[in-house]
């Protein structure tokens, strides 16, 4: 048959090994739910000689109970199925909250949890093929930064990119400090969340430190997972199906009203889920009000950097962070899914 | 009219089953033996020439059949009058692939057609075109210098320009009691019906061809295609059977019918083009406007001066304006009114009406300015309105035909509990929310246009009606044979409306919400004549009890012709058609408004939105928690249909308010956000509880049916009632729509 058009092959293998095998050439793309990747194929910006099939891979399609008393996520697992999982329900909430504040009821039933780390961007000049972008072409340049940035980064942003990463998903993850395992030609290896996505820097092209050829296999989470205290905000132009202009996830170990653990991750305002050490330093020890939430907050925001159309969210996001912080003390409080506040 | 047994009544629409089911076939989804399929190719640059296309790795994949661009196309009707469509405004039209001019990103600059759509799709890639660039204009809000009058043209009929100034403005605003100046601007809508324009061209090869289009013209869009490719025009049909919504992106042919119809001509073959999503955002759409508002009244609220200027994008080719600046005098009086219209041409395709073109846009604007001037006067807002209220049209000086718009503002406002307000901003809480309640009232036309409709009595004695209108999504068909099975007594079942077809009798476009009164009076008036064929050949029958009946002596119900004083005697339709050997009796008659009477009046609908907010008190999120809207908008043939158009505006009224927006990068000058990811329009979770009421508006005058059109009244309060319940939650007027909710924190 003659060749035209995009055309591709798609393949699948019986193991984890046989898959990376496959991906012998940087055109290859492993494929899941393919919610992101077929939108990027019909932008043009992607365009796949072969699809490896990983859905078939049981290493991968599988939820399992660790020894140290934390749980795996399979990477072909759907985002649905992972959100309405009675141990996730039940003992890490604040990742189902935020998984079911993301996307559509629809594309959560088809998105994979390895996707979901995997998804790029929703930049307007990202997707359009006929403008310039470094994050597509390296040294191209970035009209966002003068055009029309309402969606774009304060935090972490370099001058050749500010772009931010749109899940919601992942904010809960670094939250709860999953590690993600991944396996390559060279074998396996197991990267904390935070090593995972990349800031922009001078190569906004790379959204995270996976290299070619590798795959994610699963998402451990920890055992401990804030099911008493949590809240998952997020803020956004429409009430459901819009990406996060601020979010927040906030999880708490509690003692009476003092604080004896916090996490606080921002989704919406960086290239990557953001988080502050020193502010989750600061607030142990602390009593959990208001005053104490926004002063953990201003660490958060040190040096937060606001352009023409989104410098509201140096405010919101401050804003949220105390009310996220008040809805963790009292998770009855919250309404499920999209809902932004009391 | 003899009975109003299916008038009146909440009918589910008679499609319904197909169009859920997917048996309904769009414009896109006719089957065709070997039809080819045309992409369009869109350009990249937004002012410029095309200096070179290289077409040569696109022609050799295999399946690709022909690449049409200027270079390359068929001869063409050479003068800007044979492209003119029936609503197209002055100026020069817009021809696809005329020549090497760039007016505007997104322009379609060539087709690709081949044997099926990735094909065509995939070696649209592989063209390689060189440009010119020039420096372009797209920015309205930096480019207002650039204002001018439009033009005048055979639109400006609908839309006239605002009336001449009264009294002297600017003296009585200088020294008003009480004044609002302000300036509202509002951004860049497209339409985005759900169904892609698409267009299926069948090539008969005898001269003749049958186009399945989307549009809200039959005959609108058989007369262009005749005229620019010089057809006769008998020998083209075009059908729209289904519409998958339009809004009035339909009113005008768009370009994927041009080129649709080009290619098959040129290729001798059928031809099927389908625009993709985003190609969507490269024709019409709703203009961006600034307008600057300046209203006075004296101490006690009387409106004393009316200001309202708007200067509006058009494109650098034809003058488009939709009328915003006539509107505030309609419904209130003031002895000093000053109102302009400006365009601002810009490198840009031309804007075009998009659902209640002009009166959305203005009634936020005024209804905004009217609800600032309640709170200097401390009067609540409705009752400044009834305050100012007028049952004639001050600005022409004539008594509506009906106006029931003190109804609408006293049955919403108690179903609505606007006596629960409390005066004072901010002054509502629930939570950390705080609460508002807004109102606004909405006006728009009540056209009605001629149409000509033919009924036949089948030997079935069944009712055949046909008119070459579309039904885009509102209950036409429904609408349309509940009224005709009135005239004639029958029940639904007996009845068959054919529409969608420019071979049928004439219909305008579907636009203005004017088909119900347009179509609906063709039929009454067909229908009397009906009445008396049928009378009178029953009376030829042999030894007819009917021989000397007169029309007002009888009544047609069940089929049948009965004498009215002993319904025993009838005859049926069917045994008329039977005397006349079988041969259905046929009529055809126009139907058009009573210009002459209707001079004297004025013709409007009315209605009166109430809506509550909840706004987070320190994140500013808007939640629409419910809305009440009442029209006044005469006769409601279908109660269900009808509640259903107004429901669906006052989702476009939180919209407008809320969500939509294109997107204009000024350096690039072209829209950003052309998915409907990124164009965001409401969610379930965006819409709370809506509520509709039709005010008992009784009109005799405007026409035989009493109706008024129900397509676009119920969007034009909601986005000012919107704007004023997010001020009264948060003491904060937001001059600009779409509200974003970070501007409330």
């Amino acid at each position: 048959m003659e060749e035209v058009m995009n055309s591709f092959n798609f393949l699948t293998a019986p193991d984890v090994p046989t898959a990376i095998q496959l991906t012998n050439n940087q055109l290859s793309a492993f494929i899941a739910g393919g919610t992101n990747l077929l939108d990027l194929w019909k932008y043009n910006l992607v365009n796949p000689t072969a699809l490896i099939d990983i859905n078939q891979l049981a290493a991968l399609s599988e939820f399992r109970e660790l020894e140290n008393g934390g749980f795996r996520l399979g990477a072909a697992v759907k985002n649905a199925e992972t959100a309405y999982h009675p141990i996730i329900e039940s003992r890490y909430p604040l990742l189902s909250r935020a998984i079911l504040a993301g996307a559509s009821a629809q594309i959560r039933n088809m998105a994979s949890n390895g996707g979901n780390l995997l998804q790029r961007t929703r930049c307007y000049y990202f997707y359009d093929h006929q403008v310039p972008c470094n994050k597509r072409i390296p040294g191209s340049g970035c009209p966002a930064r003068d055009g029309y940035n309402r969606m774009h980064a304060i935090l972490g942003a370099s001058e050749a990119c500010i772009a931010v990463f749109p899940s919601d998903m992942c904010v809960a993850l670094a939250a709860l400090e999953a590690r993600i395992n991944i396996t390559g030609g060279d074998g396996e290896r197991s990267l904390a969340f935070s090593d995972f996505h990349r800031l922009p820097g001078e190569r906004p092209d790379l959204d995270n430190n996976l290299k070619p050829g590798e795959l994610i296999t699963s998402i451990d989470l920890p055992a401990k997972g804030f099911p008493l205290n949590y809240s998952y905000l997020k803020l956004r132009d429409r009430h459901s199906y819009a990406f996060a202009l601020v979010s927040v996830a906030t999880a708490l170990e509690m003692d009476g009203n003092t604080i004896k653990e916090a996490r606080i991750a921002l989704g919406g305002v960086a290239h990557k889920p953001w988080r502050s050490l020193e502010a989750e330093e600061f607030l142990r020890e602390k009593t959990a009000c208001r005053e104490n939430f926004a002063a953990a907050a201003d660490i958060i925001l040190q040096g937060a950097v606001g352009l023409e159309y989104n410098r509201f969210k140096i405010k919101l996001a401050k804003n949220a962070i105390i009310r996220n912080g008040m809805m963790a003390i009292d998770p009855d409080s919250q309404l499920p899914g999209a809902q932004p506040s009391l | 009219m003899n009975t109003d047994k299916n008038v009146g009544r909440p009918l589910s629409r008679l499609e319904g089953r197909e169009k859920v089911t997917g048996s309904a076939r769009y414009a896109a989804e006719h089957p065709l033996e070997g039809v080819l399929h045309g992409y369009v190719v869109s350009s990249p640059i937004t002012k410029g020439k095309i200096v070179e296309i290289d077409t040569l790795e696109a022609m050799a994949i295999p399946g690709v059949v022909d690449i049409l661009s200027h270079l390359n196309r068929p001869k063409l009707a050479w003068f800007d009058l044979q492209y003119t469509d029936m609503d197209a405004p002055p100026g020069t039209v817009f021809k696809p692939l005329y020549d090497e001019n760039i007016l505007y990103n997104g322009q379609p600059i060539a087709l690709v057609v081949a044997r099926d759509f990735e094909t065509a799709r995939y070696a649209s890639t592989r063209i390689v075109f060189r440009y010119h660039q020039e420096p372009h204009q797209t920015c309205l809000e930096k480019h207002l210098d650039k204002a001018r009058a439009p033009k005048k043209g055979l639109a400006t009929a609908l839309k006239p320009p605002p009336p001449p100034p009264t009294g002297d403005f600017e003296n009585a605003f200088e020294n008003a009691a009480v004044k609002v100046s302000s300036e509202y601007r509002h951004g860049t809508e497209h339409h985005n019906p759900i169904e892609l324009f698409a267009t299926t061209t069948l090539f008969q090869g005898d001269g003749k061809l049958t186009i399945y289009d989307k549009t809200q013209g039959t005959i609108n869009n058989q007369l262009f295609i005749a005229n620019v490719f010089g057809l006769h025009y008998k020998d083209v049909r075009v059908l729209a059977p289904f519409v998958g919504g339009a809004f009035g992106s339909g009113l005008r042919p768009q370009y994927q019918l041009f080129l649709c119809v080009m290619a098959a001509l040129h290729l001798k073959s059928n031809v099927r083009v389908v625009l993709d999503r985003k190609q969507m955002f490269s024709f019409s759409h709703r203009p961006p406007a600034v307008q600057q508002m300046r209203f006075a009244t004296d101490i006690n609220g009387r409106l004393i001066a009316l200001g309202h200027s708007t200067f509006a994008e058009t494109s650098n080719f034809e003058d488009y304006t939709e009328p915003t600046s006539n509107w505030s005098h309609k419904l209130y009086p003031a002895p000093n009114t000053l109102f302009e219209q400006k365009v601002v041409p810009l490198d840009v395709y031309t804007p075009m009406d998009m659902r209640a073109p002009g009166g959305s846009t203005a009634l936020h604007a005024i209804e905004c300015t009217m609800d600032e001037l309640a709170y200097k006067l401390n009067i609540d807002p409705l009752e400044l309105r009834l305050l100012n209220y007028s049952d004639v049209d001050p600005s022409a000086g004539k008594p509506y035909t009906s106006k029931a718009l003190r109804e609408c503002y006293l049955k919403a406002a108690a179903k609505f509990g606007w006596d629960k307000r409390s005066a004072e901003p901010r002054s509502m809480q629930r939570g950390n929310k705080l609460v508002g309640y807004g109102m606004a009232t909405g006006i728009w036309d009540a056209f009605q246009f001629p149409s000509r409709v033919q009924i036949m009595i089948n030997s079935e004695g069944k009712m055949i009606v046909d008119n070459a209108t579309t039904d885009i999504g509102t209950g036409t068909l429904t609408v349309m044979t509940q009224i005709a099975a009135d005239e004639l007594g029958l029940e639904m079942a007996d009845v068959e409306f054919r529409y969608g077809d420019s071979k049928k009798p004439f219909s305008m476009f579907q636009g203005g919400s004017a088909i119900t009164s347009s179509t609906g009076v063709a039929i009454v008036i067909a229908a009397r004549s009906m009445r008396k064929k049928l009378l009178k050949k029953a009376a030829e029958m042999d030894g007819s009890p009917f021989r000397k009946a007169k029309e007002e002596e009888v009544v047609f119900s069940s089929g049948h012709i009965h004498l009215k004083n002993d319904p025993t005697i009838n005859i049926s339709l069917k045994d008329i058609v039977a005397f006349n050997k079988g041969a259905a009796i046929r009529t055809t008659k126009m139907g058009r408004p009573h210009m002459l009477k209707l001079r004297k009046y004025s013709l409007a609908t009315h209605s009166a939105s109430f809506v509550e907010v909840e706004v987070d008190r320190d994140l500013g999120t808007i939640t629409l928690t419910r809305a009440v809207t009442a029209v006044a908008a005469g006769k409601i043939i279908n109660p269900k249909t009808a509640k259903s158009q107004i429901l669906g505006s006052m989702v476009w009224g939180i919209s407008k308010a809320l969500h939509e927006e294109s997107i204009m990068d000024p350096h690039l000058g072209k829209y950003i956000n052309a998915n409907l990811g990124e164009y965001h329009i409401p969610v379930h979770a965006d819409i709370g509880e809506l509520d509709v009421i039709f005010a008992d508006e009784k009109d005799n005058l405007i026409n035989e049916l009493g109706t008024k059109g129900v397509g676009e009244i119920g969007l034009v309060g909601m986005p000012a009632a919107i704007s004023n319940a997010i001020y009264h939650a948060t003491g904060k007027r937001i001059y600009r729509l779409p509200v974003h909710f970070d501007e409330l924190i």
